[in-house]
């Protein structure tokens, strides 16, 4: 196979799951002066739709960053935006859901919608949005979520674009640009959705700021009927094991230290508790550390775990895999250790040092410690 | 037991670097592997079948005509049978387009076997795409339950006397066990399970095998759904995030530098009780 080949069978894999690069022509314009205007279809659907991502009956924080993007995209828009709340016992959340930002707020209870599951959310949601028509709508991009989105999809027709990490609207067509990563996060593809709605994406948790409550603002909570049946659930929850309850939330963390393979066995891995401890912050690790069972893998930072936005990050014998890098572009400051002065992780950093891995860390934890 | 797994050929994004001189990415020459999650739903389905020694693993894949390599290496790792889904007609499809592909040409195989599959395995995510989408609607298009991101598979019976699969998927807070009916379509994460090598035996019989292949005239499709005329989504534009400034490479002695970095933190912490 020559280079080229290659590189067009590469780049063809690569965007087949998100969809091609050429845009066709608008064929289908035609601007009839003479004949009737038949209305457009598209219009029916209006408003920006949040489906609230609740656990154990809680709201998740997913929700209220929705909810500020799907404020800022419904003001550009001219429309409202709308909150699904599905859960057991949900409605005494919902007021709080409308200080953060939304309109109205549509309250789904039952029993069978304590636990998230893939055939009974999807009914609900389908069965109500099928003839509400919504504009615009977005889903928390955390496991249910990702679960939630495209068999919505399914069920809907329409397209769905998974965990974005930009949101914005084009005015002139009245578009959202759905932009994500993908290639394990070394390139964004901006995709929209023309000519079927709702438009609909996952948003990547823990990205956009948490909007400010208002509690003077105003909206409508409305419990809705609803169908469901036990029979429509075909998967049932036997069990749940949480993580341990003891431990810490890397997302709020302000200061990470994070270690990687070049920490060379869990002895010297587990000094980085030590540091954090003296720093304030918390501990954080690569993949292979959390399948080496140095870690749990709540803790684990990049594509396949958390993505964290500290103030500060310093990488410990990191070398800067792109599957972990995906994972730490929202960090104010990246500082990386590392004796490879040829690592990648230092062309994502702000700062980098280059030595021993340990020495160095002795030396931050004497001088951390020492006042 | 009738199994199928889906399975992609994807460029090796482990592989990917950045120029150091322009820090563009170099996306040419990377080598073609089966994306990693698939190889765990693959050993997922080949546990099935160590354990139900009646059981048949049909792999399937769709794009272009050298995914047949994809194919056989999955073959010689303990496979039955490999179907390619090519064609022109399937090219730029989104995930919605690309799952209705495979649904149809799982429904062709399923007629021409005469029986449908029992368990369908998938990976949790390809690792070009990342989207972890095509799995969910390939289950939706064809009406079976799906449980997404599992760690861990047992087959077993319900009060019933049928057959059901109890799967731990990976949630955000912790592990929820769940019973699923079949037929059921699972994805795959890595903690599944480590895939197995391939034996001589099998990487003969894989090397010999001829892989059907199916196209869009072969199967009952509503070619308005199809490829990039039947995607709902187009990509606009495809760009590399910024880096971030040039890194400031620290030098001094390893006491400086540990001042600096330590003076930092403090300053995290002292500014975040101000505020």
């Amino acid at each position: 196979m020559s280079e080229l080949e290659t590189k067009q069978a590469t780049t063809q894999v690569a965007l087949e799951q998100t969809a091609q690069v050429e845009i066709p022509k608008a064929a289908e314009s035609v601007a009839p002066e003479a004949q009737e205007v038949p209305e457009n279809p598209l219009a029916a659907y209006k408003d920006v739709y949040v489906v609230s991502d609740i656990l154990e009956d809680k709201i998740q924080p997913v929700t209220i960053e929705l909810i500020g993007q799907a404020r800022i995209l419904a003001d550009q828009l001219g429309e409202r935006v709308q909150v699904m709340l599905l859960g057991e016992h949900v409605q005494n959340q919902a007021q709080e859901l409308i200080y953060y930002g939304a309109d109205i707020v549509h309250v789904f209870e039952s029993q069978l919608l304590k636990d998230y599951t893939t055939d009974g959310y999807t009914k609900v949601l389908a069965d109500y949005l099928l003839v509400h028509k919504p504009n615009v709508l977005l889903i928390g991009a955390t496991n249910n979520g990702r679960d939630l989105a495209p068999r919505m999809s399914g069920r809907m027709q329409n397209g769905v674009v998974a965990d974005c990490t930009i949101l914005s609207v084009d005015t002139k067509e009245g578009l959202v640009e759905w932009t994500r990563p993908a290639l394990g996060g070394n390139i964004l593809a901006e995709i929209i959705s023309p000519n079927h709605r709702p438009q609909m994406g996952s948003v990547r948790p823990n990205v956009f700021k948490k909007p400010e409550l208002d509690t003077s603002r105003t909206g409508e909570v409305i419990v809705e009927p609803f169908e469901l049946a036990e029979t429509d659930i075909r998967t049932k929850r036997l069990n749940f094991i949480p993580f341990s309850l003891e431990g810490y939330n890397l997302e709020d963390a302000e200061i990470i230290v994070a270690g990687g393979r070049g920490m060379g066995n869990k002895e010297n891995f587990d000094r980085l508790y030590e540091l954090a401890d003296a720093l304030g912050g918390v501990v954080g690790a690569t993949r292979p550390l959390v399948e080496k069972g140095w870690i749990d893998l709540k803790y684990q930072i990049g594509q396949t775990g958390k993505t964290i936005s500290p103030k500060l990050y310093l990488a410990f014998g990191i070398s800067g895999a792109i599957q972990h890098v995906s994972g730490i572009g929202g960090a104010e400051t990246i500082i990386a250790i590392n004796n490879d002065p040829e690592a990648q992780i230092f062309q994502y950093s702000n700062y980098g040092i280059v030595g021993d891995v340990m020495t160095v860390l002795e030396e931050m934890l004497a001088q951390a410690k020492g006042k | 037991m009738e199994l199928l797994v889906c399975i992609k050929q994807v460029p090796d994004t482990s592989e990917i670097k950045l120029d150091p001189e322009t820090n563009n990415l170099i996306r040419t020459g990377l080598p073609s592997i089966v994306n990693p999650f698939d190889m765990h739903a693959l050993e997922a389905a080949l546990v099935v079948k160590d354990a139900h020694s009646d059981s048949h693993i049909t792999v399937i894949s769709m794009g272009p005509p050298q995914a047949e390599d994809a194919l056989r290496e999955c073959l010689a790792l303990g496979a039955d049978d490999a179907v390619l889904i090519t064609d022109r007609a399937f090219g730029g499809a989104d995930t919605l387009a690309t799952s209705y592909t495979i649904a149809s040409a799982i429904r062709h195989v399923q007629t021409k076997q005469g029986k449908p599959f029992d368990m369908i395995f998938c990976g949790k995510q390809a690792i070009d795409g990342d989207t972890a989408q095509v799995g969910p609607q390939i289950a939706e298009e064809l009406g079976i339950p799906n449980v997404t991101y599992v760690c861990d598979i047992k087959l077993d019976t319900n009060e019933a006397g049928k057959p059901v699969t109890v799967v731990t998927r990976e949630h955000d807070l912790g592990y929820e066990v769940v019973q699923a009916t079949l037929p059921v379509l699972v994805t795959a994460t890595l903690a599944l399970n480590e895939p197995r090598v391939p034996t001589l035996w099998q990487s003969i019989y894989a090397k010999r095998y001829a892989i059907e292949h199916i196209t869009v005239n072969d199967m009952e499709v509503d070619k308005e759904r199809l490829g990039l005329g039947g995607s709902p989504t187009r990509v606009r534009k495809v760009y590399q995030p910024p880096l971030r400034a040039k890194v400031v490479m620290m030098d001094g002695s390893v006491a400086d530098m540990a001042t600096q970095v330590v003076n930092m933190a403090r300053t995290v912490k002292g500014g975040a009780t101000h505020e």
